[in-house]
């Protein structure tokens, strides 16, 4: 089991809750790393589940692999649009005060189809390999100023470093600002229960700061030639040149959250999944051409991004349970990957797995995450450099997690580096 | 059995065999060629088997359909032609014996 449990009697008293007051939308079950045994309920008693009151309203739990694969290839009929709630089990226009970002993720054709083009060349495996050195230079940096033999945390000095350099060398953004997009990033996603930002209006201010910041780039990278990376790209592409406001910061920020949280969190659960798995440690350590499959895996373990949510345009049956028009879908992928029936020994940790890449983490169907390889490559990356320099990262204290139901966060990891 | 040619974007020819009722992907996972990923498990759900049909054998594969799923994932792969398919929507029966198929450079 990948779960933690603080609380000794927690799986028995998981274990007697009536399946119908079953609710996985509390951020604490993600924070306390309970959630597992409650997906693990809900795939064995009622893998699709419907929870009557919660705190984001009514929902349906769709937990099972199979079917969060027919969810998310029905994109005609369980729909992404903002102004349906979106891609959230919160919905995106419920919160007065927030600032309404238009994305593609939360569009459906046509619209989706025209801006997601748009921006895909600037993540093509092609693209990419001519950042591959950059990116490994500058991950080399970044391990070579690392400790030896001395606890430090993970996720500030490596895992949020990695990734903030490489979202930097994406956007081509000012080097020595750079943490501004980790500030943003976990701006986008926040509410003030997380303790982030201070209210809603705090948030507001600090994103359309992000977007005055973003527009003075673009700005710059118009008037030059087009170059390789995103904004440039953007500003460059018939599709989004002439974005409004809230669509272009829109999908600025989906292109930061995208690539940061996510790539952030895997970097970290890795370390977590390979401590918790000492005999794939060794194997690791016998064969770093390992990485290749062990980066698709590590991606299935951690599961940075627990659900997506769609709004039913129609009723729908799924699994037996009859979906009304207008309900809220929630695809578990966090369960999902933990789905015997679709993946062998799926409670298991195994980094040369003959399918790695047969995972829920990016979804599946129009909306599947854009940047797949990007993320692989960026672990992949990170890991060979890793291994060059150090034979154990060592976990040294319990891990931390991030009080949220949709980001799968490792906010704090000790650690002690041993030199190769 | 029925024979299926990959050509890699290097040009390199690799000729398998795979039966009756299995589909194109699964003629090159269970074969080992390189340049076909099929993620998703050959549900049409992700757009990493994306092929080339040689033209010769465009007619007798298909053309891509305008208004289904293939033709909603093909549209954001990387190089996509007229001749482009998802190899796990490409069934294997006797007229398609001979087939040629190109790979793109990547997958994703």
């Amino acid at each position: 089991m990948d779960s933690q449990i603080a609380e000794p009697d927690a799986a028995a008293r998981i274990a007697s809750i009536p399946i119908e007051e079953i609710d996985v939308a509390r951020p604490s079950l993600f924070q306390n790393d309970t959630i597992g045994l409650f997906f693990d309920r809900l795939r064995a008693e009622e893998p699709v589940h419907y929870c009557r009151e919660s705190y984001v309203g009514p929902y349906w739990s769709i937990t099972k692999f199979d079917d969060i694969m027919s969810v998310d290839t029905n994109h005609k009929v369980f729909s992404s649009e903002a102004k349906l709630g979106g891609i959230a089990i919160q919905d995106m226009h419920s919160v007065e005060g927030a600032l309404e970002l238009e994305m593609f993720i939360a569009m459906d054709p046509p619209k989706h189809d025209q801006q997601r083009k748009a921006v895909t060349p600037a993540v093509a495996p092609s693209n990419l390999q001519l950042l591959e050195p950059i990116i490994r230079k500058r991950a080399g940096e970044i391990l070579d100023e690392l400790p030896i033999g001395e606890d430090f945390d993970w996720v500030d000095k490596v895992a949020i470093e990695l990734t903030t350099m490489t979202l930097a060398t994406l956007f081509d953004f000012p080097w020595e600002e750079r943490r501004k997009l980790t500030r943003w990033s976990d701006v986008a996603t926040a509410a003030p229960e997380t303790g982030i930002v201070e209210s809603y209006e705090a948030r507001r201010e600090e994103l359309i700061g992000c977007a005055m910041y973003f527009k003075t780039l673009w700005d710059e990278r118009i008037n030059e030639e087009p170059k390789n990376d995103l904004i440039s790209m953007m500003a460059h592409s018939p599709a989004t040149r002439d974005m409004p406001f809230l669509e272009f910061l829109g999908n600025l920020m989906l292109l930061i959250v995208g690539g940061n949280d996510t790539t952030r969190n895997s970097i970290s659960g890795g370390v977590l999944a390979l401590n918790q798995s000492p005999d794939e440690y060794a194997k690791l350590d016998a064969d770093p051409s390992l990485i290749s499959k062990m980066v698709p895996e590590i991606i299935r373990w951690q599961t940075p991004l627990t659900h997506m949510r769609r709004t039913a345009l129609e009723d729908w049956e799924i699994g037996g349970k009859q979906i009304k028009k207008g309900d809220k879908v929630v695809m578990w992928y966090l369960s999902g990957n933990r789905d015997e029936s679709a993946i062998e020994r799926a409670d298991q940790f195994i980094i040369d797995r003959k399918n790695p890449r047969h995972h829920l983490s990016f979804g599946y169907g129009i909306h599947r995450c854009m940047g797949n390889r990007l993320a692989e490559l960026q672990l992949r990356i990170i890991w060979e450099e890793i291994h060059k320099r150090f034979s154990r990262v060592e976990v040294t204290g319990e891990p931390e997690r991030l009080f949220s139901n949709l980001v799968r966060g490792i906010t704090r990891l000790p650690v002690r580096l041993r030199a190769r | 059995m029925i024979k299926i040619t990959f050509v890699a974007s290097d040009g390199e020819r690799r000729e398998v065999e795979i039966e009756e009722g299995e589909t194109a992907r699964e003629a090159a996972l269970y074969n080992d060629v390189p340049g076909i990923d099929g993620d998703c498990g050959g549900v049409c759900a992700c757009a990493t088997c994306h092929v080339h049909v040689d033209p010769e054998w465009i007619d007798k594969v298909g053309r891509l359909m305008h208004d289904g799923m293939e033709a909603d994932l093909l549209q954001f792969a990387e190089g996509t032609t007229e001749y482009s398919r998802l190899a796990c929507q490409i069934p294997m029966k006797p007229m398609l014996d001979g087939l040629v198929l190109h790979l793109p450079e990547q997958q994703y």
